[in-house]
């Protein structure tokens, strides 16, 4: 069990009430763009992830991806387009209102708070998910301390999830290379996502730690929560994804399951390099 | 599960260890008296320290922001209280009023350095309060003219001492056949205040706030990601600081009866931070002995260096007040050498130094 109904209610509602139309959807994405200085990252960038699934986003170096992500998490503004999530835009809001909102996210170069032990990373987690202020840390209230115990019942269950309980007590930093992407995951969890961003997660993890990662990503998806996963590792993204997107140079060039993907020609020529020539050379030598 | 009779046995040395420590802590005074009554006030002095470090390590221990003008809040602390008990304007409101008053008008100044210095860190941080410190004096010594609020440079005299109905913090009186000095009196009470600002740390410490401040000093991010409102967070941390500098200000201005800028220089700003990081940034504990030994070791030194010498050497070779700095200097040099982290680190600041595998700079 990693969700959790209590203190769903205090997500402060960002911008018009849910609409109603297309329920299965929880992020859509409409016509994103962004520059830098002159260099075009995303270019009218439309795309919709549904409930429940494991969505994929790939592409070569510099298609954009890493851009995406920040423009969905908050940390920079799209020049145009809009998200919109669980049915309210997304317009505008800064990185924690995104947390608040439902959406967690990793790093692709792990971001740990790596001196506290692994349990206060995840309990930091839970930032979004309690209240108590300056007046309940000092007082200590019922309230407060009926809160204290939940986070840390639940930073525990999610240790447990991940599979590193036994190292609740040691600092973060001292944790393997895959024990810290599992509590990065641990820790993102820990705010009752209804969507997990997930970026290269399997990125330089050995072939052990890529298979258990698999395992933990489709365990999170058998709780209800919907993925949005970047990732090189083409066999992990084939093998756990529902549907793939795929850009280059800012757009999408193919978006589909696993399998029409994987066939598309646009996906071929962008992954091995267009050109021409080699192209006929090989189909004459062959 | 340990047995019930280690764990009785355990909470009644406890109970032992507190009982006897506020024996001993009560009856200081009366000891340090028999010394000298300047032993009291020296005291007095290094507990309004300890409040003082203790509200800095919220801003740098907790919240990892480097502080350089600290004592700025001590000073609006103090002058709000001057201004408001004294004969300056002629107000006479009573304590209850004005201290919380000055700690309000110091967490204003804490809100108002720490808005336009969100984005900052580290140095750049460092340098930006260096300058609001500096400001804040220099302001109070040029407020004199042509409205004159402060009194410049001569700084306000004839501050109201505390006083609860008859009861007078300032003067002596006679207790159950026990002469009770003013001094003493306000030992007791800036132990009361010490006592409460321990406890209101370590709660905060240990707290959904607490670790907010610990997730924007690890890694601002990462902190954001997980939902904090860093901008709402970084400033609770320089208001909360700033209060208790405020708080302690206000005692101060009522136990000196007289305050002027040159009580705010830069200088004070520093001793407080090094009474931070020496102690142990990051660790309530840590922090109160760094204040308390930085307090009196110069104190120390300025009555034993001269009668040392004339013992080792038969008479006076360096004037007492030339060596005493540079020997507590190279204490600082030296404990901060031998115990990168304090001389009681916090865990975190172990864990830092034991994963970075030695010292590094205590403020990133």
């Amino acid at each position: 069990m990693i969700r959790d109904d209590r203190g769903r209610d205090d997500a402060p509602a960002l911008g018009a009430a849910r609409s109603p139309a297309d329920a299965r959807v929880l992020l859509r994405a409409l016509g994103i763009s962004k520059k830098f200085g002159g260099v075009r990252a995303l270019e009218g960038l439309s795309f919709s992830i549904r409930r429940g699934e494991i969505y994929g986003l790939i592409g070569p170096n510099g298609a954009g991806k890493t851009t995406l992500f920040n423009l969905l998490t908050g940390i920079d503004a799209p020049d145009a387009g809009t998200f919109e999530f669980d049915g309210r835009p997304l317009a505008g809001a800064r990185p924690h209102q995104v947390a608040r909102a439902g959406i967690a996210r990793t790093f692709q170069n792990i971001r740990l708070f790596a001196n506290l032990s692994v349990l206060e990373n995840v309990m930091i987690g839970r930032h979004a998910r309690s209240r108590a202020g300056v007046l309940g840390a000092i007082l200590r209230d019922r309230a407060t301390r009926a809160e204290e115990a939940h986070i840390e019942q639940r930073a525990l269950a999610l240790l447990e999830f991940t599979g590193i309980a036994a190292r609740a007590n040691d600092a973060a930093g001292t944790l393997s290379y895959g024990e810290q992407r599992r509590l990065e995951i641990a820790r993102a969890l820990a705010s009752e996502p209804l969507l997990l961003c997930l970026d290269e997660p399997a990125a330089g993890m050995n072939a052990a730690e890529g298979l258990a990662l698999k395992a933990l990503i489709e365990s999170v998806r058998a709780q209800g929560v919907t993925a949005l996963l970047i990732e090189h590792d083409m066999r992990l993204v084939m093998s756990v994804c529902d549907r793939v997107l795929v850009l280059d140079q800012g757009e999408r060039i193919a978006e589909g399951t696993p399998r029409e993907v994987r066939s598309d020609p646009a996906v071929i020529a962008a992954y091995l390099g267009t050109d021409p020539d080699a192209g006929a050379s090989r189909a004459g030598t062959g | 599960m340990r047995p019930r009779a280690a764990l009785r046995r355990d909470s009644r040395l406890l109970a032992a260890g507190i009982v006897l420590t506020a024996v001993a802590l009560a009856a200081l005074p009366f000891a340090l008296a028999g010394i000298g009554t300047a032993w009291v006030r020296i005291t007095n002095l290094a507990i309004l320290f300890a409040l003082l470090a203790l509200g800095l390590n919220i801003v740098v221990g907790f919240a990892g922001l480097l502080d350089l003008g600290y004592i700025a809040f001590y000073a609006v602390g103090a002058y709000a209280y001057a201004l408001l008990a004294s004969p300056q304007f002629g107000i006479h409101w009573p304590f209850w009023v004005t201290l919380p008053i000055g700690a309000l008008v110091a967490a204003v100044f804490g809100v108002l350095l720490g808005a336009p210095t969100l984005k900052l860190r580290g140095d750049y941080l460092a340098i930006v309060t260096l300058g609001f410190g500096e400001i804040v004096r220099i302001f109070l010594n040029n407020l004199g003219s042509p409205v004159n609020i402060t009194n410049g440079p001569r700084g306000i005299a004839r501050i109201d001492g505390l006083r609860i109905g008859e009861f007078d913090f300032s003067s002596a009186d006679t207790l159950f056949g026990l002469v009770v000095s003013g001094p003493i009196k306000y030992y007791y009470l800036l132990l009361a205040a010490l006592v409460a600002v321990i406890f209101v740390s370590v709660r905060l410490q240990n707290s959904r706030v607490g670790r907010a401040w610990e997730a924007v000093r690890e890694d601002e991010i990462a902190a954001r990601a997980a939902g904090i409102d860093t901008t709402r967070v970084k400033l609770l941390a320089f208001a909360m600081g700033a209060s208790f500098g405020g708080v302690a200000g206000g005692m101060f201005a009522a136990i000196q009866g007289f305050i002027s800028p040159e009580s705010f220089v830069l200088v004070e700003s520093i001793m407080v931070l090094s009474m931070v990081v020496l102690g142990g940034m990051g660790n309530v504990g840590g922090v109160v002995l760094g204040a308390l030994l930085l307090s009196f070791v110069p104190e120390v030194l300025r009555f034993t260096v001269g009668p040392m010498q004339r013992q080792l050497f038969g008479r006076m070779i360096v004037e007492p007040e030339v060596i005493r700095m540079l020997l507590f200097g190279l204490a600082l040099v030296l404990i901060m050498t031998l115990r990168p982290g304090g001389l009681w680190p916090s865990a975190v600041r172990r864990r830092e130094l034991s994963l970075r595998g030695g010292a590094s700079g205590p403020l990133r």
